[in-house]
């Protein structure tokens, strides 16, 4: 069933954890954040070639370079429009399978879901070598066009999985009621099942940005001469004379792909379990 | 009975109207109407794909003019056991196994802690702690653990400020293990892994610990077992499809990554790294296709495995 994070107080135990679990847990989580904090960090310091610790002093000046820089700004819009659009099409393509999938049994259902699951269960290398090879073989040239057909693929899931969980938990009956009050199939998903989905959409559709933005393993293969974000990161990491620039550039690709998750957990708190645990 | 009917025929004649009441009489056409976009795409764009791939491992690579002919040949997958690069699929899965071992000892804890220990609000702070990092973006990620243990970087900062050098030259003088420095280490590759990974291991533990009834610990202490007892017994044995469903995810991406071997580490390949290299410098798609086949398997392994720990129903 699901996993609420409020229990009830009566299940909790009675006794304390000693103090070597708590240090376990409570390191655990430094450990986790700790690398963050460290981009946050070097993003504001004023050194310019090295990644010396403690940092020598802060400065803002990065940020004005990085934004004045052509190549940066390319990357970002490149990124931005092959989320946006990728997470329109899996969006559409996810709300239709879940639609299709969380009421009905019929032949084949567990291999469709598996199916969704395979491009993020599978290593992205697998997917993008196998997109690689078929736009090979067709002709089709690598760029912005063959980026969005795989990062749909894989976002498709995502949405999903946001999606069948809230029509779960809505009720067939007010669908039935709202048709047997003379509500048309499209009057019904709009003014019925849409608001009831909103929210679950937007967080489903907000995660798949996120992992469209931040998705490098694929985007290798697909990419051609075009150049995302991720990519431009990459190709930056052996240019250790730029480090300032990629500092700024990589603590906000951090941010795009951390608040979206925020968000998430806000919009679906409460349901089944939360936007995006079930694996990226 | 007929101001009733007058709207109700208006709308049976709209041909909305009709479309779905024929809809709700079909439910056979309404499902197919659903389900058609997404299986078209995944049929024709992702399985298509992966059946080529697989297609394209069995073509012909010619050495001498490096190109590729549509004649059929199982020398690739063959070549496959080929000492080095037999080499390559051990390094990797060697690596993946570790770190998966590893996650969960790392993993366990924080996911016991958060599902025995917190409530409400502490909960939902740790549900979050856990899952930004995990979000947060792969390559920054990474990118992060090359300024952490670059040379004068984060680590050497405090590795020297404790006094901790002949350790970590020790360490790092180990065979197997270290290497010259800790960026180029396989210890630096291994907490790499273990870093990005480990949220994907602490989320499965924590939702198998947190389906645990407390009834179970109650009956277990009533009957005089010590909490270590309890621990043992009880609730490691409950928690192993949750690690087991946790490894899927870090054995699978460890064995597909070539961006972390690519950054940290010592030089040699891993199976990703193979793969990208045969597909682009060297253009050898048939090779690369062969390649992918070693991941599709162990995974295929391994997922047979952890089925019978119960992995799926704590997924």
């Amino acid at each position: 069933m699901r996993s609420d994070p409020k229990k009830p107080a009566s299940e909790k135990q009675g006794d304390q954890a000693s103090l070597g679990l708590k240090i376990a847990a409570w390191g655990g989580l430094v450990f986790l954040h700790f690398p963050i904090l460290i981009i946050f960090m070097y993003a504001f310091n004023t050194e310019e070639a090295a990644f010396s610790f403690p940092p020598k002093g802060f400065t803002l000046h990065w940020f004005s370079v990085a934004f004045s820089r052509p190549d940066v700004l390319e990357a970002i819009k490149l990124s931005a429009q092959i989320a946006a659009i990728a997470t329109l099409i899996a969006m559409v393509l996810g709300t239709l399978a879940s639609a299709a999938l969380y009421r009905r049994d019929f032949f084949g259902k567990q291999g469709i879901s598996l199916m969704l699951i395979l491009p993020i269960a599978l290593p992205g290398i697998i997917t993008g070598i196998a997109l690689l090879a078929t736009f090979k073989s067709f002709g089709i040239e690598p760029g912005m066009f063959t980026i969005i057909v795989g990062h749909a693929t894989f976002c498709v899931v995502i949405v999903y999985n946001n999606v069948i969980a809230r029509l779960r938990r809505t009720s067939h009956s007010l669908i039935e009621a709202s048709m047997d009050l003379g509500a048309d199939g499209w009057q019904t998903f709009r003014y019925i099942m849409l608001p009831s989905l909103g929210s679950a959409l937007l967080a489903g559709g907000m995660l798949a940005f996120a992992l469209s933005f931040d998705e490098i393993i694929v985007t290798t293969f697909t990419a051609g001469h075009e150049r995302t974000l991720p990519l431009w990161l990459l190709n930056q990491l052996s240019r250790p004379r730029d480090v300032p620039v990629t500092n700024v550039v990589a603590m906000l690709v951090m941010m795009v792909t951390m608040l979206p998750i925020l968000g998430a957990y806000y919009l679906t708190r409460g349901g089944e379990s939360v936007a995006g645990s079930g694996g990226k | 009975m007929n101001s009733v009917a007058i709207p109700q025929t208006q709308a049976g004649n709209s041909p909305l109207r009709r479309f779905s009441n024929l809809l709700y009489r079909r439910p056979n056409l309404y499902l197919s109407m659903l389900l058609v976009p997404p299986l078209l795409w995944f049929g024709a764009i992702y399985l298509g794909s992966l059946l080529m791939l697989l297609w394209q491992g069995f073509y012909t690579f010619d050495d001498f003019t490096m190109a590729v002919t549509p004649d059929l040949t199982l020398a690739n997958f063959a070549a496959l056991f080929q000492p080095s690069n037999f080499d390559i699929i051990v390094r990797t899965l060697s690596m993946a196994i570790v770190v998966s071992i590893a996650s969960a000892v790392v993993a366990f804890p924080i996911a016991y802690y958060m599902a025995r220990y917190t409530t409400g609000k502490t909960k939902a702070f740790f549900y979050i702690a856990v899952m930004t990092p995990m979000w947060a973006s792969y390559i920054v990620k990474a990118y992060a653990w090359t300024l952490l243990l670059a040379k004068g970087g984060v680590a050497q900062w405090f590795v020297q400020h404790l006094g901790l050098e002949p350790v970590l030259q020790f360490v790092l003088g180990t065979p197997g293990v270290g290497g010259s420095t800790l960026s180029t280490s396989h210890l630096g590759r291994f907490m790499v892994f273990v870093y990005i990974w480990l949220p994907f291991m602490i989320l499965p533990i924590q939702a198998s610990l947190e389906r645990l009834p407390p009834s179970l610990l109650q009956a277990s202490a009533d009957l005089g077992a010590k909490p270590r007892q309890t621990f043992m017994q009880v609730i490691l044995p409950l928690s192993i499809p949750g690690i087991a469903a946790g490894s899927i995810f870090t054995f699978s991406l460890t064995l597909g990554d070539f961006i972390v071997p690519q950054l940290v580490g010592p030089p040699g390949y891993f199976v990703g790294s193979m793969v990208y290299a045969q597909q682009g410098a060297i253009g050898n798609m048939p090779m690369a296709a062969a390649f992918t086949l070693v991941p599709i398997v162990l995974i295929a392994i391994y997922l047979s495995i952890v089925k019978r720990l119960g992995a799926f129903d704590a997924l």
